[in-house]
């Protein structure tokens, strides 16, 4: 899950590091009331889930609380890279001495989260590590033994930090280390962490991304930020109408679980494949061999005969879809009976010929024979585990586009 | 021989009472394990599949004499999970299965840490365990025991798969080519996992009934390019064949959009499908278009090595 900047900059002062005094606001008259309460130079931050928005416009300065209104006003109305802003952030222009980079991943080689480190901060961490590696400190951190300030310290020195700045680094870093393991993120980050005229240091920006299946822990978290139910995960793309109605289909019934996604595809090929490996493996041997899928999708579990029904028929009402693949790798938990049931229901419901609709039946395992029986009754095209997963994605690709 | 697991293996099943866990007991005894025991708190003086059922591992410790099991296979909802790998950790139980799926990741570090510590081993999460054909299998791996039966054949092979289900694909190509499998284990799809393909190697390395392994690799992580790194530094025996799914997410209107398993969520380039493969092909590990390829490289790549 995804976080607002200003529910972001919200998560790091509840850790007890010390942010500006801004005010996030939706109403940019009520902006121009922040920065009079603020008193002096203010920045108006767009508060989009997208990357780019300085370059894009949504980053102003004002000089006065009129100023801050105008340019809310601007910003409200902006869209960047096709999002429209929560809202605007209206901030303090804090008077800079330097500007740090601190941030928190989880390292998937060692096991354990990585702390980062450096002091240059306000650009992209990436590519400070690439231009200059010796201004970035790292350290791994335990998860199970407490953590201690000498951690943080030994990566901040490593980034060539010494001094009072080191000493007034540490403990924001410590607790940042330690917000990512309490509040379940993947990626907590404070660029810039500034420096102030006066020593002190403060968060100008953060950017916090949470873990989905730590979701249900950070329940009471999510809630004080104000987030509510119904927006999810905050995925990066709008489900199309077709993932919606596959979501539906599968929270239903809990037998067995599908997925369809169709955000990128085309083609003319529908696919109702399984399981997870399998569905990458069929959908890259489909398009190797020239063909367009419609969609992607995944089979898991032992879906009921209405659950495979239900995805096959979403996949055939796609337009431009005349006929559907089915297939997966050797099943051993679904049964192979039960999706051929499902697939050749939703063609008759549909009032399709199975046998002309169903290009190809590849999936071999678990209850085939009473499966086959039944995929003979009505004359559709059958293998089992001595057709690869290639040849029947091939087969298929042959009867689609031989037809069109 | 085999790895991890062998036909004097016991193990427990923790989360035994389960719908999931009940029909990997019956799978599991079909095909020749040993399970000494199964834990659900609340649930002791039950039986499952004739598996007596416990309210914590130490009682099932109790019950076998003292005898500690060599291995749990873990089905507990996440919630639950690290306590429960914490708990037979504690009891020094050694190889850990763990088949439960969405544990956060905070959590599976911590299991993995303690294991470290601990001198043991955890297989997955989201993994369907560890089959070696004819002999034992601790998980869901292969299905009920007939199904296991014909896609799992003794051999030469070892497989190590990031998908359950493609293990037994790819088993079953190679068995079907007369080559069998020797050990095959599934992973897992996280983004973290106990044991990756590298740390497996040593395992298999010593593995004398080991002559080649086949890996299914997907985008996202850093585990292709660990291997590639072991395979540079370490003189192996054993020739490597890869297998790569999910090249079509290296497409620009794919990006950002999450398939399959939780750990092939492309963050970065060098995640990549493309950069992968490159790596692999770099550390001399060929990378098949598709699978039924395999049979073939696999006898070619032990024709070159033994030449007779």
């Amino acid at each position: 899950m995804r976080f607002f900047e200003y529910e972001a900059r919200e998560v790091v002062k509840r850790a007890g590091i010390p942010v500006t005094d801004y005010g996030f606001t939706t109403d940019a008259a009520e902006a121009r009331t922040i920065a009079e309460r603020i008193g002096g130079p203010t920045v108006i931050k767009s508060q989009v889930l997208t990357g780019g928005r300085m370059k894009a416009g949504g980053v102003k300065f004002a000089d006065t609380p009129e100023e801050a209104e105008a340019h809310a006003r601007d910003i409200l109305a902006l869209e960047i890279n096709g999002h429209m802003p929560r809202g605007v952030l209206v901030d303090p222009k804090a008077e800079v001495e330097q500007e740090y980079y601190a941030g928190v991943v989880w390292d998937g080689t060692a096991k354990r989260p990585l702390m980062l480190f450096s002091d240059m901060g306000g650009i992209d961490i990436e590519q400070v590590a690439e231009e200059h590696p010796d201004h970035v400190g790292r350290g791994h951190f335990s998860t199970i033994e407490p953590f201690s300030d000498f951690q943080a310290k030994q990566v901040i020195a490593a980034a060539g930090v010494t001094g009072r700045a080191l000493q007034r680094a540490t403990p924001v870093l410590a607790r940042l280390a330690q917000l990512f393991l309490d509040n379940d993120m993947t990626l907590a980050e404070i660029n810039p962490l500034a420096e102030l005229k006066d020593g002190s240091f403060v968060a100008l920006d953060a950017h916090m991304e949470m873990e989905n299946e730590g979701m249900p822990r950070q329940k009471n978290l999510i809630e004080a930020l104000g987030i509510g139910a119904e927006e999810g995960t905050r995925e990066d793309h709008t489900p199309t109408a077709f993932e919606e109605a596959v979501k539906a289909i599968d929270a239903a019934d809990h037998r067995g679980v599908i997925q369809g996604k169709d955000t990128g595809f085309n083609g003319n090929i529908g696919l109702v494949i399984g399981a997870g490996g399998g569905s990458l493996t069929l959908t890259d041997a489909v398009r190797q061999q020239g063909g367009k899928p419609a969609n992607y999708s995944e089979i898991g579990g032992n879906p009921s005969v209405a659950k495979a029904c239900g995805l096959a028929k979403q996949v055939l009402q796609k337009d431009g879809v005349e006929k559907i693949a089915v297939m997966m790798s050797i099943v051993s938990n679904t049964r192979v009976d039960i999706v051929a049931r499902g697939v050749i229901k939703a063609c008759l419901e549909l009032g399709r010929d199975p046998g002309e609709t169903i290009a190809i039946f590849r999936i071999p395992g678990a209850w085939e024979e009473e499966g086959f029986k039944i995929l003979d009754k009505y004359g559709i095209e059958y293998c089992d585990r001595s057709v690869s997963l290639w040849e029947a994605a091939g087969r298929a690709v042959a009867k689609i586009e031989g037809a069109s | 021989m085999s790895i991890l697991i062998n036909q004097d293996t016991t193990f427990i099943i923790q989360g035994i009472t389960g719908r999931e866990a009940v029909n990997l007991t019956r799978e599991c005894l079909d095909y020749g394990s040993k399970i000494v025991g199964g834990v659900t708190p609340g649930r002791k003086g039950r039986e499952v599949h004739g598996v007596p059922v416990f309210d914590t591992v130490e009682q099932v410790v109790e019950h076998n004499g003292g005898v500690i099991p060599d291995g749990s296979v873990v089905t507990v909802p996440p919630a639950g999970t690290r306590d429960a790998v914490f708990e037979a950790l504690h009891a020094g139980i050694k190889t850990i299965v763990i088949v439960t799926e969405r544990i956060p990741r905070r959590d599976v570090a911590m299991m993995v840490e303690l294991a470290d510590a601990k001198g043991a081993r955890i297989i997955g999460p989201n993994c369907l365990g560890v089959i070696v054909p004819g002999v034992a299998k601790m998980g869901g791996i292969g299905g009920p025991a007939r199904n296991a039966a014909v896609a799992y054949q003794p051999g030469a092979v070892g497989v190590m798969s990031r998908s359950g289900g493609m293990t037994t694909e790819i088993s079953s190509t190679l068995t079907a080519a007369g080559l069998g499998v020797s050990t095959a284990v599934s992973i897992g799809g996280d983004a973290i996992i106990g044991s990756t393909y590298a740390e497996l190697m040593p395992y298999f390395e010593a593995d004398e009934q080991t002559q080649a392994i086949v890996i299914y690799t997907e985008p996202g992580g850093r585990m292709e390019a660990q291997l590639a790194q072991w395979v540079k530094e370490h003189d192996s025996r054993l020739p490597i064949i890869a297998f790569m799914a999910g090249k079509f997410m290296d497409d620009e209107e794919m990006q950002g959009m999450s398939f399959g398993h939780a750990g092939t969520i492309v963050e970065g380039k060098e995640d990549s499908a493309t950069e992968k493969i490159a790596r692999l092909e770099a550390a001399g590990i060929p990378v098949v278009q598709r699978i039924d390829e395999i049979p073939d490289l696999v006898k070619a790549k032990l024709a070159e090595r033994s030449p007779a």
